[in-house]
């Protein structure tokens, strides 16, 4: 059962009894199990054959591989596991690293060296994050159709880039400007470069901070689906259309896709679990700071 | 970019120092601005050009799938809206939708977050259960709650309602819009949760204490001290939610796909366009209206984040 510690220093809202603070920490195990319960019968379907997993639930049952193979094997749609895959990859790593390579030099700017009227150009980039993206959406199936770009991976990287860059700058700029601004003025008057101060001054305290934004970028595009699916539904595209395309007309598909879906989840829920940490800092103080 | 800055200075005095810095300020001048023109000129180009193609398509006849050319209407698409039965039934949806998951995922999001800021044995661990969901793919959250929860034969939630005695319920089908705002506010509520952790966090434990002291009871120091300092938090958690939650697209085609009954604006404007409706002119002026309401909650949240960076400087 719960072994309650003694909270250090942040005394907890609810009361200070023990039993109650017992009971507490049981009811919060349940929830967070509850929550955690339809990921784990994915997970479990996924090793099921069909029969199993199209049946009244069953915990209990012989579990195999097979519906793994099958579903990375299979290449008769449009798009196959190990293209969907390498198109993912590729999207996600060139538009993050192109959103971190546009969004660090003006993070920087606005957070170092603050300028006047910094906050209208903040307020310029968090506001690009409230135009919904149906409002441009027909421009730009358009201009990609125009371009010879519509069903190619190119277009997926450059929106994908303009998806995240607003919010990288904005979780950025708080992480530079945690920097104190004494060490930068220091390093500037001992007549330490632009580039040096940069790398050795700010990058060592931003790192974490960058790594962090870097994985939330990586997590949106990988998940994205409503732009891939309407610019690129076919055999250049990604693996939340590759997810959807295992749900078929006929015949028995439900451990199928189960499994397809565990392939397409956990490579950034993993992520996201090993860096959870550094993300909930960087996403609460992009917020707050 | 390496402005070598090779001046040397006097550092014994401080106000020298400053003085110093400031006119090396000066003379890099507008320099400074530069390292932010390539991102801004980016998110300039790919979001807000097509934004006022879109304004220009919406007050056009354009239609894709016929031969006609493109004539000018002025506001004849819009002066159509309020007798659109399909506008008016996805802006209700739309509205219903995102005030109803913003809302969930807040209550529920702050009551985790209440549980969570207590230390008790695998703290970090249910933390970590509890944020998994925000991490899992949309597309994959819908399709799991549809088939393996919802469904009435292989459905989980039904074999606990069969448990009861009570007979299986087809809930996607059913109920769609509630299936939606349930899997929405699964997704949601960890991120609420995160944004109200990090407000009960950065609290002032003295002040805490100090009330403690005078005798304030729990839940009084929750209603007159927690509270208020909570509040910009949820404000930021509904603004950032409602912005996402208007534009939900991934669950409502996993989850109803072409049903009546829980199909949005974003939803339906792609559908009417470029998902084969090809009506470029009538979609876009739908677009529109789902921008102008994501700039009025967009307005109302700025004002809230400007206060928070005030507070700040």
């Amino acid at each position: 059962m719960a072994l309650l510690t003694r909270a250090p220093k942040a005394e907890p809202i609810l009361g200070q009894n023990r039993v109650v603070a017992h009971l507490l920490a049981l009811l919060t195990w349940i929830i967070g199990l509850l929550f955690f319960f339809p990921l784990f019968w994915l997970v479990l379907n996924g090793f099921k054959d069909e029969a199993d997993a199209n049946a009244s639930p069953k915990l209990f049952f012989e579990p195999t591989l097979d519906r793994f193979s099958e579903v990375t094997e299979d290449n008769q749609g449009l798009l196959s596991f190990t293209e969907a895959f390498g198109n993912s990859f590729w999207i996600v790593l060139i538009s993050t690293t192109l959103v971190m390579a546009l969004a660090i030099p003006a993070a920087y700017a606005l957070a170092i060296r603050p300028m006047r009227k910094w906050r209208d150009v903040l307020f310029f980039f968090i506001s690009t994050k409230f135009l919904p993206i149906v409002g441009a959406i027909m421009p730009i199936w358009i201009i990609a159709r125009d371009l010879d770009l519509l069903g190619t991976r190119t277009v997926l990287v450059v929106l994908y880039t303009a998806m995240n860059l607003p919010l990288a700058v904005w979780m950025l700029r708080s992480f530079f400007a945690e920097v104190p601004k004494e060490l930068i003025e220091a390093a500037q008057i001992d007549g330490c470069s632009l580039m040096g101060q940069i790398r050795q001054v700010i990058l060592p305290i931003v790192a974490p901070g960058l790594a962090a934004t870097a994985l939330l970028c990586v997590i949106f595009a990988w998940n994205e689906f409503f732009l891939a699916v309407q610019l690129n539904p076919a055999g250049a595209s990604t693996m939340p259309v590759w997810v959807n395309s295992q749900q078929k007309f006929q015949g028995q598909f439900l451990a199928g896709l189960s499994a397809a879906s565990v392939l397409a989840t956990f490579p950034v829920v993993i992520a996201g679990w090993v860096a959870q940490k550094r993300m909930i800092r960087g996403l609460a103080m992009g917020a707050i700071k | 970019m390496s402005t070598a800055v090779t001046d040397r200075t006097d550092t014994s005095s401080a106000t020298s120092r400053a003085d110093e810095v400031k006119r090396l300020e000066r003379r890099e001048g507008w320099k400074r601005r530069l390292p932010i023109l390539p991102a801004l000129i980016f998110t300039i180009l790919v979001t807000q050009i097509p934004f006022l193609f879109t304004l220009f398509y919406s007050l056009t006849n354009w239609r894709l799938d016929t031969p006609d050319p493109r004539e000018f209407v002025g506001l004849e698409n819009y002066g159509a809206l309020p007798d659109d039965k399909f506008f008016r039934d996805a802006a209700w949806v739309s509205v219903q939708m995102t005030v109803m998951a913003v809302l969930f995922s807040l209550i529920v999001g702050t009551l985790l977050a209440v549980l969570l800021d207590r230390k008790f044995f695998g703290q970090g661990f249910v933390r970590t259960l509890l944020i998994t969901p925000f991490l899992v793919m949309p597309v994959v959250a819908g399709f799991m709650w549809k088939t393996q929860m919802f469904n009435s034969t292989f459905g989980v939630i039904n074999w606990f309602i069969n448990l009861f005695g009570f007979e299986s319920i087809e809930f996607a089908t059913r109920y769609p819009l509630a299936s939606v705002v349930v899997v929405l506010v699964w997704q949601w509520s960890p991120f609420m949760m995160l944004i109200v952790l990090a407000g009960l966090q950065g609290q002032d434990q003295s002040v805490l204490e100090a009330a403690r002291v005078d005798g304030a009871t729990s839940f009084g120091i929750f209603r007159q001290i927690t509270f208020p300092q909570l509040r910009p938090f949820l404000e930021l958690g509904t603004l950032l939610g409602a912005i996402y939650l208007i534009q939900v697209y991934d669950h409502i085609e996993v989850i109803v796909g072409g049903q009546p009954g829980a199909k949005n604006l974003p939803f339906y404007i792609a559908q009417r366009s470029i998902g084969g409706g090809n009506r470029f002119g009538l979609a876009s002026s739908y677009s529109i209206i789902v921008v102008i309401a994501s700039i009025i909650i967009a307005n109302i949240g700025l004002r809230v984040l400007s206060n928070l960076l005030e507070d700040d400087s």
